[in-house]
């Protein structure tokens, strides 16, 4: 399916919960609203035509006015390769975890939430991947800065 | 497997420190006498905020950086960097480069299989195959050394070309080594993929199934080891791998159920043969030309995103970058194999021994630098 | 032990010393004797185990220490680990810590007292010989299991009951192999076993009631690479695993000392498989006109078994816990039973 198919798809699936749709770009995309992901995912996955069942990156990024969490996905079965944002304020960044549609979201979400302080609801074990389990801070917020002492210690 | 867990539950730290964890890992144990309940991995200890570097330093600066990511098989990680940064530009490549980059990344690839098998060998017990391996490794590290100066970390693909170009009789040696090299992969198989007792601790233990591995996002020699015949180089071809002749090898479970420790070691052998191939021809077709011609005097990608994913020796390495037009990155993230691979291991391991342990961890074959970044 | 009677009479005023003291001083001169040979022995075979390594791997290995291919590399790490410091940690338990190594040691070394090395050059000829060596075997594991527990140390307690389990376990097919041999000498001393096999090397055990005493040589030489810990038999000290199981906490001198017992404890088995199977110290050819003595050819097979363990120990990887229980319980335990009984049957009936 060609990303022109697979973005009206969507948009005949999922209405006004899918925002915009650029399929012309390098990497087409398909903007959605953070509520519904739980279910556009299961949808990606399940749909016989598109059948996403790996789900190759889920990473934020972080705009300066909001936060932002990227999904691509891709279809061992058709070959094909479609992206879902996700746009997220910063303030209270949450979204259901995907972690029940694919497995691997389960580590890939630890690490949005240690990067980017992104919550996860419904995520079995939302701690910190990479930094350690006590840090303070997201570090790879544009806004971030770097402590001074972590635990006494000169940093 | 399920297990009863009579007596009490003793939890033991594979810690950080520890001959066969490939790397500082910590695996939190909790054993019943051999029998491991539960082994959760910890990661972060070699975590050296690569993605938060990259975003402060330009986009020709970023390779030396991604060399970093996983040591052992450094010419792909920058492949697969500069590859990404060239489909952001549209820059279009020559031939030699193309063969060239062709060249370095397959002799990667068996200098890294090499250093897994080796170090497979080293975890079961046996410490001769991995010198072995080793003495074959240094001919290509030769290589490698005689064409950008550094034995390990390169800086050799760069956006747009290559560093420097290959000596006259580049191709006309490395003919000889892999004519050489190809025997030794029997000698390999004789004292080590084909020993009873070898058999014995790896092709009965492991077993993941391709479902559970493609949910999991297992990819590269580890989800074929499971009997799935994908490959990038196959599947969405990279390069012009299209043009070259070579098989995928697949896990058969020639000696147990098909997705054991064993499979998975012995894709990376086979692997390593059609390396040999591929190698082979690309030397053949080499033209003429020169390696610096496609290289942009500024690199200024347009604003935008791209996905770009390649076959590392462990797996699909996928890069993600989003630029918003300035020389920098604004956003690069890195899907590394050994990550997700590593994601799957606690389902793996429940209810093995000690010993089995460290024989899955060993199959999954993994770099803790391109784990934590 | 005569001769050693002879030299003792030559100290000036030996006649004088209470008669207890003479009774026991042939022995002891003798164990001195045996220390010291053994010492240099052992000093030899790290360096070959080194070489012999370093060519099936396709290296070198010592070259520098010494000159001659490094033959002096063993004197120069053995001064290492004297000179380094004696870590002995608060958290362990001090007396048994102290003790295992030297319960190990003496369990190597107490066995070379009955070990003829020629036709007169034996310390002492117990007439339970065998049995003797068996039983010090068994002490070997005490000390292991003292070395893992005092430790304090999860990973050093592992090592210490993989050690336990896999010795004992392996005791028995070693002790039902040996019941081959000692069905056709009606003794268990080793000086009779050796008279046995005298005349030419077909009166070696090994070579008699074709094949089962080969067999039961197969079994014991597997057996005892158990029972000395090495590979594919070495999961008590595994180092990919265990880091170095039950010797990880110990340093220097400590160290040196486990070291060298199981070098001692190789050796050991060697010479008790050459004494048992291959003849001992008698030649090819006619006992009588042996041209070279007793104690060089025992040598000198003794080191080609000692080659046959590095090899073997080289080649494979590590067998697993229970695997290793499957081949000693379910595998060599019926094959010995089995030898056993024929050796036994043609003994009698043929």
């Amino acid at each position: 399916m060609t990303p022109q198919e697979i973005a009206a798809l969507l948009s005949e699936q999922f209405e006004d919960r899918v925002l915009e749709s650029k399929t012309d770009e390098i990497n087409p995309w398909s903007d959605v609203k953070s509520e519904a992901v739980l279910e556009v995912s299961q949808f990606l996955r399940s749909d016989s035509r598109l059948r996403m069942d790996h789900l190759e990156l889920l990473g934020g990024v972080d705009y300066k006015e909001n936060l932002e969490v990227v999904y691509v996905l891709f279809s061992m079965e058709h070959r094909h390769r479609y992206t879902i944002k996700c746009q997220l304020s910063k303030e209270s960044p949450s979204l259901p975890s995907v972690e029940s549609v694919w497995r691997v979201a389960n580590w890939h979400e630890r690490e949005a939430y240690d990067m980017f302080g992104i919550e996860f609801e419904g995520h079995s074990d939302l701690s910190r991947i990479l930094c350690p389990d006590d840090w303070e801070g997201y570090p790879l917020r544009k806004d971030y800065v770097f402590p001074k002492s972590y635990r006494d210690m000169p940093v | 497997m399920e297990v009863q867990y009579s007596g009490d539950v003793m939890t033991l730290n594979m810690g950080p420190q520890h001959p066969s964890t490939h790397g500082v890992l910590r695996l939190e144990l909790k054993t019943d006498g051999e029998i491991v309940a539960d082994a959760k991995p910890h990661i972060g200890y070699l975590h050296r905020c690569f993605e938060k570097h990259c975003e402060n330093v330009d986009y020709p600066g970023v390779v030396p950086f991604t060399d970093r990511l996983d040591y052992c098989a450094a010419m792909n990680q920058e492949l697969g960097y500069v590859l990404a940064v060239e489909k952001l530009m549209g820059i279009k490549i020559n031939d030699r480069v193309r063969y060239l980059r062709v060249i370095m990344a397959e002799l990667g690839r068996i200098a890294s299989h090499l250093i897994a098998a080796g170090t497979y060998g080293n975890d079961i017990g046996t410490f001769t195959p991995f010198w072995w391996c080793f003495r074959d490794r240094e001919t290509i590290l030769d290589f490698f050394e005689e064409t950008c100066g550094a034995r390990l970390l390169y800086n050799y693909n760069w956006i747009g070309g290559l560093m420097h170009d290959v000596k006259p009789d580049f191709g006309k040696r490395v003919i000889e080594f892999i004519d050489y090299f190809e025997p030794q992969v029997d000698n390999l198989n004789k004292i080590l993929s084909d020993n009873y007792i070898f058999i014995k601790r790896t092709a009965n233990v492991g077993i993941l199934k391709p479902e559970v591995a493609v949910s999991y996002g297992v990819t590269g020699p580890n989800l074929r080891g499971s009997g799935v015949a994908f490959d990038v180089r196959k599947d969405e071809p990279y390069l012009g791998y299209e043009e070259f002749d070579f098989d995928i090898a697949v896990g058969k479970g020639d000696y147990g159920p098909v997705g054991s420790c064993w499979d998975r070691y012995m894709v990376r052998i086979r692997e390593v043969k059609e390396c040999c191939k591929i190698i082979r021809q690309a030397v053949a077709k080499l033209p003429p030309g020169d390696v610096r011609e496609t290289v942009p005097k500024r690199v200024k990608p347009p604003k935008g995103d791209v996905y770009m994913r390649t076959e590392a020796p462990r797996g699909e390495l996928g890069y993600y970058i989003v630029s918003d037009g300035s020389p920098k990155p604004y956003r690069l993230k890195v899907k590394s194999p050994c990550f997700t691979a590593m994601s799957a291991f606690r389902e793996v391991s429940r209810g093995v021994m000690i010993a089995d342990l460290i024989a899955i961890l060993g199959s999954f074959d993994i770099v803790l630098g391109e784990i934590d970044r | 032990m005569e001769s050693v009677d002879q030299l003792l009479q030559l100290i000036p005023y030996y006649d004088l010393l209470p008669e207890i003291i003479r009774a026991m001083m042939p022995a002891f001169v003798g164990c001195v004797i045996i220390l010291a040979g053994l010492l240099l022995t052992i000093l030899l075979l790290v360096w070959f185990e080194r070489k012999v390594s370093a060519h099936i791997q396709d290296r070198l290995g010592p070259m520098e220490v010494g000159g001659w291919h490094g033959w002096a590399q063993t004197l120069a790490d053995g001064l290492k680990l004297l000179l380094k410091e004696d870590i002995v940690l608060d958290t362990t338990d001090r007396t048994l810590f102290k003790m295992a190594p030297f319960i190990v040691f003496i369990g190597a070394f107490a066995a070379f007292v009955v070990l003829p090395f020629g036709a007169s050059s034996i310390i002492s000829d117990l007439n339970i010989g065998i049995l003797y060596i068996l039983a010090l075997g068994s002490l070997a594991v005490v000390g292991i299991i003292m070395a893992g527990w005092a430790s304090n140390n999860k990973y050093s307690l592992y090592g210490g009951m993989r050690a336990a389990a896999q010795i004992i376990s392996y005791e028995i097919p070693a002790a039902i192999a040996i019941m081959t041999v000692i069905i056709p000498v009606g003794s268990l001393s080793m000086v009779e076993i050796v008279n046995a096999q005298q005349g030419g090397i077909q009166n070696w055990f090994i070579f008699r009631y074709p094949p089962l005493i080969f067999l039961a040589f197969v079994i014991y030489f597997i057996a005892s690479l158990a029972e000395v810990n090495r590979t594919p038999f070495d999961i008590p000290e595994a180092e990919s695993e265990l880091v170095a199981g039950y010797h990880t906490e110990y340093t220097g001198i400590r160290f040196a000392i486990f070291f060298i017992a199981e070098y001692a404890n190789m050796f050991m088995v060697a010479a008790v498989i050459t004494t048992l199977f291959l003849g001992g110290w008698t030649s090819v050819g006619p006992t009588d006109s042996q041209v070279i003595p007793g104690p060089i050819v025992f040598y000198i097979k003794a080191v080609v078994l000692i080659l046959a363990q590095m090899w073997i120990r080289w080649s494979l990887p590590r067998l697993r816990v229970d695997q290793l229980m499957y081949l000693s319980w379910k595998v060599l335990l019926p094959f010995s039973f089995a030898l056993v009984l024929g050796v036994g049957w043609l003994a009698v009936y043929a």
